[in-house]
């Protein structure tokens, strides 16, 4: 038995309240526990985090990189979701 | 599309500044490239903690101690960042780990030399680490995302590193006699192998050129020694130390100090293996993983019964 067998983790921190956590990078440990106690220790050195969370890799979830043109599609051509794409008279103020 | 686009959108967006993340497409030179240079730096975080570990039941004071012992944590903390931004790239870890332990795989050369003398801590932080500084800031731009940002996250501890070892050298220099000269022999000792840190002349160079176009380096080995030389000749002379180099001249219409050919048969011979502590450094790592096998059996275990009682 190895530290193969280990699952990655990936690191999710909160650096101060009212901000969102944000992902720092992964690291190997053998359960939930030790992974937050490892993130802890490589990622928190310096006060960089209130909260950590870490999810096995193995549960994320992606947008596949070959589709990702067509996956995103529907966004990149609605313009109309811009305020820019609306025209103002001068005057107009707070708008 | 054939490899020959691939190929063409790759360098476009490297040509444009753009990030490559882990699941873009890359060409194979490029992946294996990259594995292997951060691994590389990935084992040098790690075989570099020896030198320095074994000064930290023998630091003068419990201050140095506490500073010391923080600054080889962070070296354990940059190996890991480093080894985790090789595995998005599909290498194993425990692979490149074994490469290291079978001679395979090569790690910064400076690491095979001894620290003597106390003083030869306050030479690696200054020198040392501000040579891996100097590579170090110039690998925050560097094409690869995860290689970037782990760059980012390491120069922002590293400099503390470099600071404490100037600060030490301080005090001995502003100390008896025997302590100045303990400084000067430990800068005699380490300021050669600290620009050897920057590689084989740019000529020599057999990765170089590549690399810079795929913006893995920004600058070349001789251009960051040269940065390296012109920043800390002037900290020596605040030391009141001088560089072993009768060469050494500032160079009015270069804009830079000019400085000696570097001892080549010696950094060779020590990339072969043949330096000082090569052999230790290895069989210490060696030992540390045979001797940490019951901590990773026993986690394992532990785990395995938690999530059992769970299930139940
Ligand atoms: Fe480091
Ligand atoms: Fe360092």
């Amino acid at each position: 038995m190895s530290n193969t067998e280990w699952p990655l983790w990936e690191v999710f921190i909160r650096s101060k309240q009212g901000l969102n956590h944000k992902h720092v990078g992964s690291l190997r440990a053998p359960d939930a526990t030790l992974a937050l106690e490892n993130a802890r220790d490589v990622y928190t050195r310096r006060s960089e985090g209130i909260s950590i969370w870490v999810v096995e890799s193995s549960n994320i979830h992606a947008t596949d990189i070959d589709e990702v043109a067509e996956f995103f599609e529907p966004s990149d051509t609605k313009i109309y979701r811009h305020p820019t794409f609306y025209e103002v008279p001068e005057g107009v103020k707070h708008m | 599309m054939t490899l020959a686009e691939q190929e063409k959108r790759f360098q476009e967006k490297i040509d444009n500044e753009i990030k490559i993340e882990p699941n873009d497409w890359m060409p194979d030179a490029y992946r294996q490239t990259l594995i292997r240079q951060i691994s590389q730096h990935a084992h040098s975080e790690v075989v570099g903690m020896l030198p320095e570990g074994n000064w930290i039941t023998r630091a003068p004071n419990l201050r140095r101690k506490a500073v010391l012992l923080a600054k080889v944590q962070d070296e354990a903390g940059h190996g890991l960042y480093l080894y985790s931004a090789t595995e998005t790239l599909g290498a194993d870890r425990e692979q490149t780990i074994d490469d290291l332990h079978s001679g395979k795989a090569k790690y910064s050369s400076i690491f095979n030399y001894p620290a003597l003398t106390w003083a030869d801590i306050g030479a690696i932080g200054w020198l040392v680490d501000g040579a891996a500084i100097m590579n170090q800031v110039a690998l925050c731009r560097t094409s690869y995302g995860p290689y970037a940002r782990a760059m980012v996250k390491i120069c922002k501890e590293e400099s503390f590193h470099q600071r404490q070892g100037y600060e030490s050298l301080m005090v001995l220099c502003n100390g008896t006699p025997q302590q100045k000269a303990m400084a000067q022999d430990a800068l005699n000792r380490f300021w050669w192998p600290a620009l050897m840190m920057f590689g084989p002349n740019d000529a020599e160079s057999t990765h170089s050129e590549q690399s810079i176009n795929w913006k893995i380096k920004r600058f070349t080995n001789d251009e960051l020694r040269q940065s390296f030389v012109d920043a800390t000749v002037p900290q020596a002379e605040i030391l009141g130390l001088t560089i072993p180099d009768p060469n050494l001249k500032w160079n009015e219409e270069r804009g830079h100090y000019d400085f000696s050919e570097i001892n080549w048969d010696e950094f060779w011979q020590v990339v072969k293996g043949n330096g000082p502590c090569n052999k230790e450094r290895i069989e210490a790592r060696v030992k540390a993983k045979q001797n940490g096998l019951w901590v990773r059996e026993a986690a394992n275990a532990y785990a395995k019964k938690r999530a059992m009682k769970k299930s139940a």
